[in-house]
Parts: C-alpha cells; sequence; structure tokens
C-alpha cells in the first residue's frame, strides 16, 4: 500500500550502555532537565518551599555559633569574623555533604529507569550533585546578604571565589560517581559514608580556623597535616578570599609552601579520576548487579 | 501475504518487506552470559574482612550464538518461553546490558518500551513527565515541547496536564505513557509485551496503534509469549529456545514451533512411542464430547470430561494394545494420564488389520477453569506405536475461581479441645 515514507538509515556499531552513552547533547539536555525538574519539585512543591532548604544550615549555623561564641570560646585574634567563616563554611559543606549522600543512593534508587530504559547512567549521580548546586547557589545569596551585614567590605578577591566553587563542585561529582557505582555493588557504602562524611566535616576548617593551633607546640605540623585534606585547601582559600583578614594564612602558607599541597592534590584528581574510571567500568553492568 | 488472515476490517498492512530491504537490525553471533556468585558478597565490610574469600560463580548462558537480520519496515515478533533468553535479547539490543562477544547494529534511532511508563515521576505532572520521558527516548527538549500538546491531547488528558501523577488513576497513567511511546517518532520500535495490560478499550487503542504503525513501514520488533499477537501482526517472528534460535520465519510456523517446545517442556510425552510419526495404527477421531455424544467445546466445572476415541490397527497383531491420553494445561503442563488394553486374549484370536476400536472415556471433572490439551498414544508390546500431539482441546468453564489446576474433593474432619471453659 505505502512504501516505508522514511530515509533509509545506516546501520550502525550498537556499543551497550555506557556513562556517557546517546551522545553528548542527550547527556547534558537529560542532566539539566532532570536536575531543574527536580530542584523545583523539592523547592516548590511545599508551602515554605525554598525556606526549609535554608533553614537546615541557618539552624545549625545559629547553634553552632552559641555553641563556639559563648562555651568554648574561639578566640577573636585568630578570626576577625567567626561569624560569616562558620555560615560560609556550613553552606558550602552542606553542599558537598548532601549532594554525595543523596548520590551514594541514587543509581539503585533509580532502578527501574537504569533495568528498563537506554539512559546515560552517569546522569543520575550527576543530577543530584547539579540540584544540589543550585541550592547552594540560593544559599550562597542569603550568605552573602550575611557577609555584608556583618560589615566584611567587598574586595577583588571575591571574582576568585568561583574558582573554589568549582573546585569544589568538581570534587564533589567525582566522590559522588564513585559512591554511587560503589553502592551498586556494596550495600554498606551509605553507612560507611554517613561516618566518614562526619569525619570529614572536623577535618575541616569549618567550626575552627586554619590558625587555631597557634597554642600548640606542633601548630605548623597539624597544619601540615591539615592540609591533605583537599576540602581543607578549597576551605581555607575560600575564607581567605572572601574574609581577606591580613592574619589568615592562605592554603599554601599553612601547608608550608606549594609542595605541601602536592598530597591534597594527588587525593583531589585521584578521587576525581577514580570517580570517572570506577563509574565508566561499572556502568555497562550496573543494570544486571541491581 | 501471511498475516490478517480473518475477515476483519482494518486498512491493509503492506507486504512483508521482501530479502532486497535494507536492514534495520542486523545481529551477529551474540553471546551473553550472566555470573551468579555462588555466595553474594554485598558489602565492603565482608570483602574487608575476607579478602581472599573463594568468589565462585555459575555460569548462565542466557544467549549462545544468536544471529538474525530484521529488514527495514518490517514487523518482527521475539517469542520464546520464560527464560529462553528473550528478555536479555531485547535488552542487548536497546542497551541496558552489554554483549559478552558478537555484534549488534541498528539503522536509526531506537525507542524501547520495556514496560509503559518507566521512568514516570510520582511527583511531577503530567506535561513535565512527558518532557522527561521524550528526552530519555533521544528527541530534543525543543522537540519535546512542540509535541507536548499533541501527547496529552491523545491521551485524553488535556484537562489534568498539570496535575501531578500521583493523582492519576491507573487508567490515566497507561493511557499517558502509551501517548508518549507513540508520540517518541523513532526508526526502530522495541516493544515487550506492552499489549497485555490495560483494559479491553485500551487493548483495542494499542491494537489499532500497531496496525497504524505496519501501516506507515516502520520497523517494529515485539517481544511477547502471546503467540495470536504475534500471527496477528508480524510478517516474521523468531523463536528462541535454551539461548538459541529455534526458528526463524513464519509466524504460524513459529507458533506450532513454539507450542511444540512448550508440550515437550512440560514433560507429557507419553513413554514407550518411540520416534515421530505412527507405526501400525491410526487415530481416526478425538473429540470431547457432551453427554448426548455431540462435540463440545467446553465442559462446565464439575461436569464430567468425555472423549471420544477412535483409533484403526494397520497390521495384525496378538498382544493387547494400550490407548493412553495425556491432559495438559495452556502451559504444556501436564496434569493427569489414563488409558486403556485392548486385549486379543478376550476373544482368543489375533486382532486382524483394520480392526477399529472406539472408546469413550468419562472423567471424573477435578479440573479448574481453563483451557487444556490432549495427547493421544496408541502402542503395543510387539511394536505398533501412533502418537498424536494436541489431538483435541477443551475449555473448563464455571465454578469458583481457584487456585492451583485442580480442585479435588475435600472432607474434614475437625476436633477441638483443649482450653479452659
Amino acid at each position: 500500500m505505502s512504501s516505508p515514507a522514511r530515509p533509509v538509515a545506516e546501520l550502525r556499531e550498537v556499543q551497550g550502555p555506557s556513562a556517557l552513552g546517546g551522545g553528548a547533547r542527550r547527556f547534558f539536555d537529560l542532566l539539566w532537565l532532570i536536575s531543574v525538574t527536580e530542584f523545583r519539585r523539592v523547592y516548590f512543591g511545599t508551602v515554605l518551599g525554598y525556606l526549609w532548604s535554608l533553614i537546615r544550615p541557618l539552624m545549625l549555623f545559629g547553634v553552632l555559633l552559641f555553641v563556639f561564641t559563648q562555651v568554648f570560646r574561639v578566640g577573636k585574634e585568630q578570626v576577625e569574623h567567626y561569624a560569616v567563616m562558620l555560615l560560609l563554611g556550613i553552606v558550602l559543606y552542606t553542599f558537598f555533604q548532601e549532594a554525595t549522600s543523596s548520590a551514594v543512593t541514587s543509581v539503585v534508587a533509580q532502578e527501574g529507569v537504569v533495568r528498563k530504559t537506554q539512559f546515560p547512567r552517569l546522569v543520575i549521580p550527576l543530577a543530584t550533585v547539579v540540584t544540589a548546586a543550585f541550592n547552594l547557589m540560593l544559599n550562597l545569596i542569603v550568605v552573602f546578604v550575611f557577609v555584608l551585614a556583618f560589615g566584611v567590605s567587598p574586595a577583588w578577591t571575591w571574582l576568585l571565589f568561583p574558582v573554589a566553587l568549582v573546585f569544589l563542585f568538581i570534587g564533589t561529582a567525582g566522590v559522588s560517581m564513585a559512591l554511587s557505582a560503589l553502592y551498586v555493588r556494596f550495600r554498606d557504602t551509605a553507612i560507611i559514608w554517613i561516618v566518614v562524611s562526619q569525619v570529614l566535616l572536623y577535618l575541616t576548617p569549618i567550626l575552627y580556623p586554619v590558625n587555631a593551633f597557634e597554642s600548640s607546640t606542633h601548630a605548623r605540623l597539624l597544619e601540615h597535616l591539615l592540609m591533605i585534606n583537599p576540602l581543607a585547601v578549597i576551605f581555607t582559600q575560600v575564607r581567605v578570599w572572601i574574609l581577606h583578614e591580613p592574619g589568615a594564612p592562605t592554603a599554601v602558607a599553612a601547608a608550608g609552601g606549594w609542595l605541601g599541597l602536592l598530597p591534597a592534590a594527588i587525593i583531589y584528581f585521584g578521587v576525581c579520576f577514580y570517580g570517572v574510571w570506577f563509574f565508566n567500568r561499572e556502568a555497562p553492568r550496573i543494570a544486571e548487579a541491581l | 501475504m501471511s498475516v490478517d488472515g480473518e475477515l476483519t476490517i482494518q486498512p491493509a498492512a503492506p507486504a512483508a518487506p521482501g530479502p532486497e530491504a535494507p536492514a534495520a537490525i542486523r545481529v551477529e553471533d551474540l553471546h551473553k552470559a550472566f555470573r551468579i556468585p555462588t555466595q553474594r558478597v554485598d558489602s565492603l565490610k565482608e570483602r574487608a574482612v575476607h579478602p581472599f574469600a573463594s568468589r565462585e560463580y555459575r555460569e548462565l548462558h542466557a544467549l549462545d550464538g544468536v544471529s538474525f537480520e530484521i529488514r527495514q519496515g518490517e514487523f518482527f515478533g521475539i517469542v520464546g518461553r520464560n527464560g529462553s533468553g528473550k528478555s536479555t535479547l531485547l535488552k542487548l539490543l536497546a542497551s541496558i546490558y552489554r554483549a559478552d562477544a558478537g555484534r549488534i547494529q541498528i539503522a536509526g534511532r531506537l525507542a524501547p518500551f520495556i514496560e509503559l511508563g518507566v521512568g514516570f515521576n510520582q511527583e511531577l505532572t503530567a506535561r513535565e513527565n512527558v518532557l522527561l520521558n521524550g528526552v530519555m527516548m533521544g528527541l530534543t527538549p525543543k522537540e519535546v515541547r512542540e509535541r507536548q500538546d499533541a501527547v496529552i491531547d491523545f491521551a485524553e488528558l488535556h484537562d489534568f496536564a498539570d496535575l501531578k501523577l500521583k493523582n492519576y488513576s491507573s487508567g490515566m497513567l497507561v493511557r499517558l505513557a502509551f501517548s508518549v511511546m507513540l508520540e517518541a517518532d523513532a526508526d526502530v520500535l522495541l516493544i515487550d509485551e506492552v499489549l497485555a495490560v490495560g483494559d479491553a478499550s485500551f487493548q483495542q487503542k494499542c491494537a489499532d496503534a500497531f496496525h497504524q504503525m505496519k501501516i506507515e513501514g516502520k520497523t517494529i520488533v515485539l517481544v511477547t509469549h502471546d503467540m495470536n499477537a504475534v500471527e496477528e501482526y508480524c510478517h516474521r517472528a523468531l523463536l528462541l529456545a535454551d539461548g538459541k534460535v529455534q526458528f526463524i520465519g513464519d509466524p504460524a510456523e513459529a507458533g506450532r514451533e513454539y507450542l511444540k517446545l512448550n508440550f515437550e517442556a512440560g514433560g507429557v510425552s507419553p513413554t514407550g512411542l518411540g520416534g515421530d510419526g505412527s507405526d501400525g495404527a491410526r487415530l481416526l477421531e478425538c473429540t470431547v464430547v457432551d453427554g448426548s455424544g455431540s462435540e463440545a467445546t467446553g465442559v462446565e466445572s464439575g461436569e464430567d470430561i468425555r472423549v471420544r476415541t477412535e483409533v484403526e490397527l494397520q497390521r495384525e497383531t496378538a498382544s493387547a494394545v494400550h490407548v493412553g491420553f495425556v491432559v495438559t494445561n495452556a502451559d504444556g503442563l501436564g496434569i493427569f494420564e489414563f488409558g486403556e488394553l485392548m486385549n486379543p486374549e478376550e476373544q482368543a484370536e489375533p486382532f486382524p488389520a483394520g480392526r477399529r476400536f472406539a472408546l469413550t472415556a468419562r472423567i471424573e471433572n477435578r479440573l479448574t477453569p481453563g483451557r487444556y490439551f490432549i495427547h493421544v498414544g496408541v502402542t503395543s508390546a510387539d511394536g505398533i506405536s501412533a502418537y498424536a500431539e494436541n489431538v483435541a482441546t477443551f475449555v473448563v468453564f464455571g465454578g469458583p475461581k481457584t487456585n492451583g489446576i485442580v480442585s479435588p474433593g475435600v472432607e474434614f474432619e475437625v476436633e477441638s479441645n483443649g482450653g479452659c471453659s
């Protein structure tokens, strides 16, 4: 009756599922779409909407501010704007924790999609990171209102802040990829990660400034050790750039020179490459392992 | 044209594309095995505690050297019993699994429909879900936005477009999912059992949609174990058994092969019937009859089943002739067997050639409602053997719907004692 109206298509090799499968265009379309809809769902779906996501870090901030200024009395001599440093640190760390902890179970939670559709698998953990990043952007607006309200004056170094954010984002994405792929195989990854991320919170200068050990005899050593943690490097540098206090050591200074940052750099890039490599290796088999 | 045998009023579907048509899917020597660990280690703790614990696997070959080619514009059926590897093949074609060896080549964009409404998010509105699903199927967000209204209109959900899916009825969900699927506009559609969902009117809509696609000359791969659907729609069919291609070609032929496989797997081959065909005896008739002796297609639940059979001997025999029956259900599972001996000693002389036996069996009906098949075998000690598979079928109807395949009479004896008064 009617001959096939479609143009004759060329045969192409099918490679099977992969982390990026289906072309970069589709990958980014999906990543963007899923992140935006998820963000809208969470923050515009409830009555108070976005406020809820702000209340959590603010509450934590309030409690910690009280504890560390009224109970433990972190020295004013080390940080001029302790409250600002604390708030900034908490908001940034909340992003890291929120993104990674929801990424851990993400691939398994999307089981239906993974097992029944052709879907670039990497979109799933990355979408949780992007959604958390949207949230971070909104929170940062509030943070900067506080920053100005606490009397920190704007400086040109603020322009460097996005560099720190990019490093934080990429690192978070790397960790998220590795965790989500690990969780498919090992279900205790989620529990282990809760503990590890708690520990990381204390190994990052958020509650205390990096130069808090001044009184200790091993002050330099402790600072160097702290700088092994890539998050500590990022947070230290953010403090320098945003608060621009004269006494605050830069990450390089705290690490005792550029060479001292080498372990952190190795860990940072190692985690990122491992995340990409491991996820990519596991991606074709995820549907079978579920 | 080998399909659409019945006289239904449907637009004529194009004839099957000939062998000269370009290939839409080419599969060469495909292998896929699953490793099933005998002892699963699924926590990091266990891995840390027993780092050298043996990791033994049992290999399960789901697909073992499968090759075939589907031409453009062809409606192709893939059938097989559960566990034959058809789902694995589907998932390999859909890029959900990765093949161990072999090649798959596909021309154009492929849209898999392994289940209706996969990836629907209950928390999002119909509009958002249509967008998300469209992009998942490979359209650009712009293309989806252009079609969004058409999709929602087709699903007759215009008034509910901005309602969250969690507030949808299941019927609305199915309509939306099907509508999204039709809109995908892929070159190759991969469909798994979606015909089996929904009510009668929805099934009709599916049927219409499939006929439409067939007319449009799309390449469609249907994976199912519903042989009726295969015979109705498909130009060609592939029968998989134990991960190998058992048959490829005419759907009706594939259907027969499939039923045969089912019966064999049910273990109902009557014993003592070596070889195929018949030797020394011929089955003239085997019908299910009602109380008055006329042919029946159904037996009411609780009413006796009557089977009338006529057998003709084609050579003389001095030994007893056994006529045996096996009854299986629609899945090919053997349920019971019965038989009768025809003994020449009773008349003190051998049975001559041409002797006929007509026997009517009356069976107490303990079967639950459903379709059943009868298989007949005729044997004797001196080598007569005739074997006819699937010679009669009947439906048991009425009666309460129960689990299982038989409902034997049960008498209870209840004793109650103990407790305090």
